[in-house]
C-alpha cells in the first residue's frame, strides 16, 4: 500500500481552511493556517484555482471557495448551460448559416434538446427545446454517448458502433449522415464542464449535402466553427480553469 | 472593397463595453470594463464619470487594437444609460460631483414639491412626460441647489451639463481643448427640459426647473455627425448616439409604426415605434423620442418601463437563497405545473409603467401551505410576464396600434418558460433576434448608417434574423386572460399597502 500523496493532503487542508472561513482569505493567512511556506501555498492555490475549486477576487487577490467545489457532485443545471451557451450558439448559427442545437443526455437511449437557435434564413421554424432525440443515430447523441461515464453498454456494443464512438472520443467530434432522418445530418462536438466531464453536445444540423462533401468529410470551415464554439462554451462553463 | 466595421460603445449601468460589428451586423470583437457603484446614502446611487471615461477610452482602444489597424473601423456610435446626470467644469474637465445615476431617488422630495406647483401642468404638456424623479431635469436641479456656487457658475457658462453620451462625446472630442458639447435628441428628451415637438430646449421648462441655458448641450439628431473622437488611438467620426433603450429599438430594426421590442434585464423596457406621430398618452405609457436621422423628421415611440424584472430573480437568488444562479429559476419553476395561486408583485421601490405609483411596495399574495418554492419561482417569472401585459395593454389603449410580434432581447430571453408565458399572456408571438447585443448593435447601426456602411434602414432590416420564436397557445391564452384580474388585484393591494 503506497503512502499518501503529500500535495493532495496539503490541498485538502487548504480547502478546509478556505471553506471554513466566512470571508475571503489572503495567501498569507492561508499559509499560516495550514503551516506551509507562502510559495508552496501559492502554488497549490494556483492549481486549485485552475480546477475551479477556489476563486480569487480580482481586486483584493483574496481567495474563496470556487464554483467547481460548490457544484461538486451535482450536475450542471441545463438552464444555466443554455444561458451561458447562448451568445456562442447565436454566433455559430450566424456564421455557419445552419440550425444550432445544444443537447444533454437523458438516460442511455435519448438526448434532450436544451437550446435551439433557428437557421438564420427567417423561414418558419419551430422551437425544439425539450424535444427528445435518439442517442444512437444523432450526432449530438453520439458525442454524449462517446463521453458518457455511465455503464459502457453502448460503447462496448459488439457492432461497429463501439468503433465509431471510440473515434468520436479520439477526434473530438461526431457526424450524422442521414441515420436519423434521411438526407439530414449534423456535426457535433463536446461541451465540457469544470474539471473536464462532458456536460452537453453542441452541433449544427441541416441537409447532409450542405454539411458534408462527396467523400463524407465536413465542408469547408464548418468543423472548426463547431469545435471552436463548443470549446468557447466549455470555457464559459469554467472548463480549463479561471 | 475591404470590409468596413463600426465601433459601438455601450455605456451601461454596471459596465462600459466597446464592440466592433461587421456589415452583416455580426459582432467581431468586444472589450468590457465594470465601474464602481457608489451608494453614499440609502436611495443614492452614483458613478464616477472619470472612471467611466477612462473605461470608455480603454475598452475602445483595446477593441480597435484587437481588430487591428487593417480592420477598417470607420465610425463610432454610442449608446448610454439614460437619465444619469453629470455636471462638470468646462475649463478643467472635472465633474463637480459624481454622476447621479438613473436609479438614484434623492430627488423624491424635490419632485413632490415641483408637482404641487400650480404651473406643473406645463411639464407633461411640453416635454411629453410627467414630472418624475426618473428623469434627469430634477437631478440637475438638485445638483445646482446642493453644490456650492454651482448655479452662478453655471449661469456664467463655467459648468456644463450632460447625460452620459454628452460627457463621453465632450471628452472624446478633446475635453477642455475644444470638446464638442452635444446631446442626441433621444437623451435630450429624457430631461423634461426639451419641447418634445420642436426638439429644442424649452425656455419655459428651463424657467420651471431653474436651469441656466448656458450649461446645456446642443441637441443633435441621433444619426449624423457629432464630432471626431481624437482622444482614441485611431481618430474616428462619432456619427451615432442613442439612449440605450432607443438603441435597442434601433438594433431590433423596429423602424415601422407598431413594431416593438422589449429588453428584459434588471428591469424591462418596452418601446413601440409610433412613427412621426407623437401619441398623447392617457393610460400610463410614456411618449418618447425613438430616433432621428439627420435631415429627417423625428420618430417617436411609446415606452413602458418596469423597474423590476430580472432583479426579482436576483432577489430569489441573493435575498432568499432559493437558487444558486439566475438561470436555475427555470429549473425550480418547472418542478410545478402552475403558480399554485401565488402572485408576487415586485414593487420594491414603487411601480413604474403603467401605474406610476412610487408608494407601492412589494407583496406575495395567495400564500397557502400548498405553496412551495417551485410555485414561488413560477410566480416570480410570471410577474415579469404580467407586467409586460400591463404595459402592452396601456400602449394599445394609447396608440391604437396593434402589436404584430414582440421582439425581445436581454438576459432573460434564454428563459423558455418566461418567453412562452409572455407569448401566451399577450396572445402575440415573441421573437428573439440572432444578435442579442441589440443596444450596442443599435449604436453601431446609427453610426454606420450616417457614413454609408449601410445604405438605409431597409438594409438594416435585412440584417435582422430570427433566432427563436415562441408562439401563443390558444388554450393557455384563454386561461391567462381569465386569470389576469387576480394579478390586477394583487397590484392594487401592493399600491394600497404602500399608501401612507
Amino acid at each position: 500500500m503506497p503512502g499518501t500523496v503529500q500535495s493532495v493532503e496539503r490541498a485538502a487542508a487548504i480547502l478546509h481552511v478556505v471553506a471554513g472561513t466566512r470571508g475571503a482569505l489572503g495567501v498569507t493567512d492561508i499559509a499560516e493556517a495550514v503551516g506551509l511556506a507562502k510559495t508552496t501555498t501559492h502554488g497549490l492555490l494556483r492549481t486549485l484555482l485552475h480546477v475551479g475549486f477556489v476563486e480569487q477576487d480580482r481586486e483584493t487577490g483574496r481567495y474563496t471557495v470556487g464554483p467547481g467545489l460548490r457544484r461538486l457532485g451535482s450536475p450542471l443545471d441545463v438552464n444555466e448551460v443554455r444561458s451561458r451557451a447562448s451568445n456562442w450558439a447565436d454566433a455559430l448559427a450566424a456564421r455557419s448559416g445552419h440550425t444550432v442545437r445544444l443537447a444533454t443526455l437523458a438516460g442511455e437511449e435519448e438526448v434532450v434538446v436544451v437550446h435551439h437557435v433557428f437557421r438564420p434564413d427567417d423561414s418558419a421554424q419551430e422551437l425544439e427545446v425539450g424535444v427528445a432525440l435518439p442517442a444512437r443515430t444523432t450526432g449530438l447523441g453520439k458525442v454524449l454517448l462517446a463521453h458518457s461515464p455511465e455503464p459502457r453498454a453502448a460503447r462496448n456494443a459488439p457492432d461497429g458502433r463501439a468503433t465509431e464512438l471510440a473515434e468520436v472520443r479520439a477526434r473530438g467530434w461526431a457526424a450524422e449522415r442521414g441515420e436519423h432522418e434521411p438526407g439530414r445530418g449534423c456535426i457535433a462536438a463536446p461541451v465540457r464542464g469544470p474539471g473536464g466531464p462532458v456536460v452537453a453536445a453542441l452541433g449544427v444540423s441541416g441537409p447532409v449535402t450542405s454539411l458534408f462533401d462527396g467523400r463524407g468529410a465536413p465542408r469547408g470551415l464548418l468543423l472548426g466553427m463547431v469545435t471552436d464554439a463548443a470549446a468557447a462554451v466549455s470555457r464559459e462553463l469554467g472548463y480549463g480553469g479561471a | 472593397m475591404p470590409d468596413r466595421y463600426v465601433l459601438a460603445v455601450d455605456q451601461g449601468t454596471t459596465s462600459t463595453r466597446s464592440l466592433v460589428f461587421d456589415r452583416g451586423g455580426r459582432m467581431v470583437a468586444v472589450r468590457q470594463r465594470e465601474h464602481r457603484q457608489h451608494f453614499p446614502r440609502p436611495g443614492w446611487v452614483e458613478h464616477d464619470p472619470m472612471e467611466i471615461w477612462a473605461n470608455t477610452r480603454w475598452t475602445a482602444d483595446q477593441v480597435l487594437a484587437d481588430v487591428g489597424a487593417a480592420g477598417g473601423v470607420v465610425a463610432l456610435g454610442i449608446a448610454n444609460q439614460r437619465e444619469t446626470t453629470v455636471v462638470w467644469d468646462r475649463a478643467t474637465g472635472r465633474p463637480v460631483l459624481r454622476a447621479l445615476v438613473w436609479q438614484d431617488t434623492r430627488t423624491a422630495e424635490l419632485v413632490s414639491e415641483l408637482c404641487a406647483r400650480p404651473d406643473a401642468g406645463l411639464v407633461p404638456e411640453r416635454s411629453g412626460m410627467a414630472i418624475a424623479g426618473y428623469f434627469s431635469g430634477p437631478r440637475l436641479r438638485w445638483i445646482l441647489e446642493h453644490v456650492p456656487r454651482a448655479r452662478e457658475r453655471a449661469e456664467r457658462g463655467e459648468l456644463l451639463f450632460g447625460t452620459m453620451e454628452t460627457w463621453l462625446i465632450w471628452n472624446l472630442t478633446g475635453g477642455p481643448e475644444g470638446g464638442r458639447h452635444v446631446t442626441d435628441v433621444t437623451n435630450a428628451s429624457r430631461t423634461l427640459l426639451m419641447d418634445v415637438r420642436s426638439c429644442r430646449w424649452d425656455p419655459d421648462l428651463l424657467a420651471f426647473f431653474g436651469i441656466p441655458a448656458a450649461m446645456l448641450p446642443e441637441i443633435r439628431p441621433s444619426v449624423g455627425m457629432l464630432g471626431t473622437a481624437t482622444a482614441l488611438a485611431q481618430p474616428l467620426p462619432i456619427t451615432g448616439a442613442l439612449g440605450d433603450q432607443q438603441a435597442a429599438l434601433f438594433g431590433q430594426a423596429c423602424f415601422a409604426p407598431g413594431e416593438a421590442k422589449c429588453t428584459y434585464g434588471t428591469g424591462s423596457f418596452l418601446l413601440q415605434n409610433t412613427g412621426t406621430e407623437l401619441v398623447r398618452t392617457r393610460s400610463g405609457s410614456i411618449s418618447t423620442v425613438a430616433y432621428q436621422l439627420a435631415g429627417e423628421p423625428v420618430r417617436y415611440a411609446l415606452e413602458g418601463s418596469v423597474a423590476v424584472a430580472g432583479a426579482l430573480v436576483q432577489w430569489l437568488r441573493d435575498g432568499l437563497g432559493l437558487i444558486g444562479t439566475a438561470p436555475e429559476v427555470e429549473t425550480l419553476a418547472r418542478t410545478v405545473a402552475d403558480n399554485g395561486g401565488c402572485y408576487v408583485v415586485p414593487a420594491f421601490s414603487g411601480l413604474l409603467a403603467p401605474h406610476w405609483r412610487g408608494e407601492a411596495r412589494g407583496l406575495v399574495a395567495g400564500l397557502t401551505s400548498y405553496v412551495t418554492k417551485g410555485h414561488l419561482a413560477r410566480a416570480v417569472l410570471e410577474a415579469t410576464g404580467w407586467q409586460t401585459r400591463d404595459v402592452v395593454r396601456a400602449m394599445a389603449a394609447d396608440s391604437g396600434l396593434s402589436l404584430p410580434a414582440l421582439r425581445v432581447d436581454g438576459g432573460m430571453t434564454t428563459n423558455n418558460l418566461l418567453m412562452q408565458f409572455i407569448a401566451d399572456a399577450l396572445d402575440t408571438p415573441v421573437v428573439r433576434p440572432m444578435v442579442g447585443e441589440t443596444v450596442s448593435l443599435g449604436a453601431a447601426y446609427a453610426a454606420g448608417l450616417a457614413v454609408g456602411v449601410w445604405s438605409d434602414v431597409e438594409a438594416l432590416r435585412r440584417n435582422w434574423h430570427r433566432a427563436a420564436q415562441w408562439t401563443p397557445s390558444p388554450e393557455t391564452t384563454r386561461a391567462l386572460t381569465a386569470e389576469y384580474p387576480r394579478w390586477e388585484r394583487a397590484v392594487q393591494l401592493s399600491i394600497a399597502w404602500g399608501a401612507p
